[in-house]
């Protein structure tokens, strides 16, 4: 994959997963960004770098539809909209925050909440469940309470939690800066497992083992523009 | 020496079953109880709205709950024993010196405990609850829900707070129940009748009872709380 796929002015959009046609977001009279044709192809890892402040979590956040942007005209799975965010683009596009909040529960039952949102079956919804907690190297750790887990562990345990959904989209903010050098190599193996399986992956990070890994496209957020 | 051997009759009276007082005990927890299940749906819900929903005037509502927190049970008795009195606009439906008139009473005393601790526990809980719930798929109602299940220790610290404050009420159970025997006498009442006659025995008695109760429901609250609010 090269830049160039990415930043392609005049691209239709209809060929990739996510295609940005236009998107403003200002802070009262400070322009945080304004991206233009931004593409996101299915099977691709991107990394979005910049400096603290630059807009990282935000775009993310706008991308998830939990913030709203003063301008958006965006193409998600064929789908166009100019105006507001679609609630139904939440079913396919799942954002996993820097310090995830995980469920007073347990394990299987924070990775369970999705589908039982989305009113899976029992019986599927326990298929789906196992084999997620078993992705996420986490089936000794089942029926423990988050608050015994370990800070990787709460980190694979937010991923199983976005994957077992099958997310097309899955936006994930800073997922190792607060882990060891243990945890992290889990958490982007992981990450390029869902790559792997022709998810498209965003990752706001600094990390350069994820920057550096093979495959990776870069999105550099400077002066309210992406670069790459 | 009068006082050990009130202690000494009211410990009898306990452990042998004594009707009366058993009586009393039973129309304490099942006033208390109709109280709280009353008050809890709706207070839960303005606690929850207060701390989720900006809309003008908010602060005001949310100042008269806070205050309403220290307000005196003998004023709400009075409110409403005016209001119940055979002269006053509801009088004909003969609620005054009547169990539903106590519940009623004991509801309103609960309500802003009840509210109040919703609100601060939802405030408390991070936006992020809510967003987390909303990414994973789930509406805004549900994830209403999943947040206030999220805070449901601090939630039920109001809960047990709430019976706290109206099984131990005596100011507005005495205007509104009339402390009759066998009917509208509960714990409070009961305590301050015997003691006013003189007869220590049984006051000490319900005193005791009242104490354990705390015990009791402090201790399950502990239990159920497990290691919830722990980090």
């Amino acid at each position: 994959m090269t830049a160039a796929t990415i930043l392609s002015t005049g691209m239709s959009g209809n060929e990739s997963m996510l295609f940005v046609k236009r998107l403003t977001k200002s802070f009262g009279d400070r322009q945080l960004f304004d991206i233009n044709n931004l593409s996101l192809q299915p099977g691709t890892l991107y990394v979005l770098t910049g400096d603290n402040g630059s807009g990282k979590t935000t775009l993310l956040r706008i991308l998830a539809g939990l913030e709203p942007a003063d301008t958006l005209d965006m193409t998600f799975a064929g789908e166009a909209t100019t105006a507001a965010y679609p609630p139904e683009w939440r079913q396919h596009i799942i954002h996993v925050h820097q310090h995830p909040y995980l469920f007073q529960s347990n394990v299987e039952a924070n990775v369970a909440y999705g589908l039982t949102m989305r009113k899976v079956s029992a019986a599927t919804r326990d298929v789906l469940v196992s084999e997620a907690i078993h992705w996420a190297g986490l089936d000794a750790r089942r029926g423990v309470p988050p608050k015994r887990l370990s800070g990787g562990e709460r980190q694979r345990l937010a991923l199983a939690r976005a994957k077992v959904l099958a997310p097309k989209l899955l936006l994930v903010d800073e997922p190792t800066a607060n882990l060891d050098r243990h945890a992290r190599p889990q958490i982007i193996s992981l990450l390029q497992n869902m790559v792997a399986a022709q998810r498209t992956v965003v990752v706001a990070c600094h990390d350069r083992e994820i920057i550096d890994l093979p495959g990776v496209v870069r999105l550099d957020l400077i002066d309210g523009t992406l670069k790459t | 020496m009068e006082l050990w051997a009130a202690t000494q009759e009211a410990l009898r009276l306990l452990f042998t079953g004594d009707p009366t007082l058993w009586g009393v005990v039973w129309i304490s927890l099942k006033v208390s109880s109709m109280a709280l299940l009353i008050a809890t749906p709706l207070a839960v819900l303005v606690g929850f709205v207060l701390a989720t929903v900006a809309f003008p005037g908010r602060r005001v509502v949310v100042v008269i709950l806070q205050s309403f927190l220290s307000f005196p049970t003998v004023v709400v008795g009075l409110v409403l024993y005016v209001l119940l009195a055979r002269s006053g606009p509801f009088g004909e439906m003969g609620l005054l010196y009547t169990q539903t008139a106590m519940i009623l009473g004991q509801a309103i005393i609960a309500f802003p405990v009840l509210a109040a601790f919703t609100l601060a526990s939802v405030q408390g809980a991070d936006r992020i609850v809510h967003e987390t719930a909303v990414s994973l798929g789930a509406t805004p109602a549900r994830a209403a829900v999943t947040t206030l299940f999220e805070v449901r220790f601090a939630v039920m610290a109001g809960l047990f707070n709430g019976f706290g404050r109206v099984i131990s009420e005596v100011g507005c159970a005495m205007m509104v129940g009339g402390n009759i025997a066998g009917s509208t006498r509960n714990i409070p009442t009961a305590i301050s009748l015997e003691t006013a006659k003189g007869e220590f025995a049984q006051g000490i008695a319900l005193g005791i009872v009242l104490i354990v109760m705390a015990l009791v429901i402090n201790g399950a609250f502990h239990t159920l709380q497990g290691e919830g609010q722990l980090k």
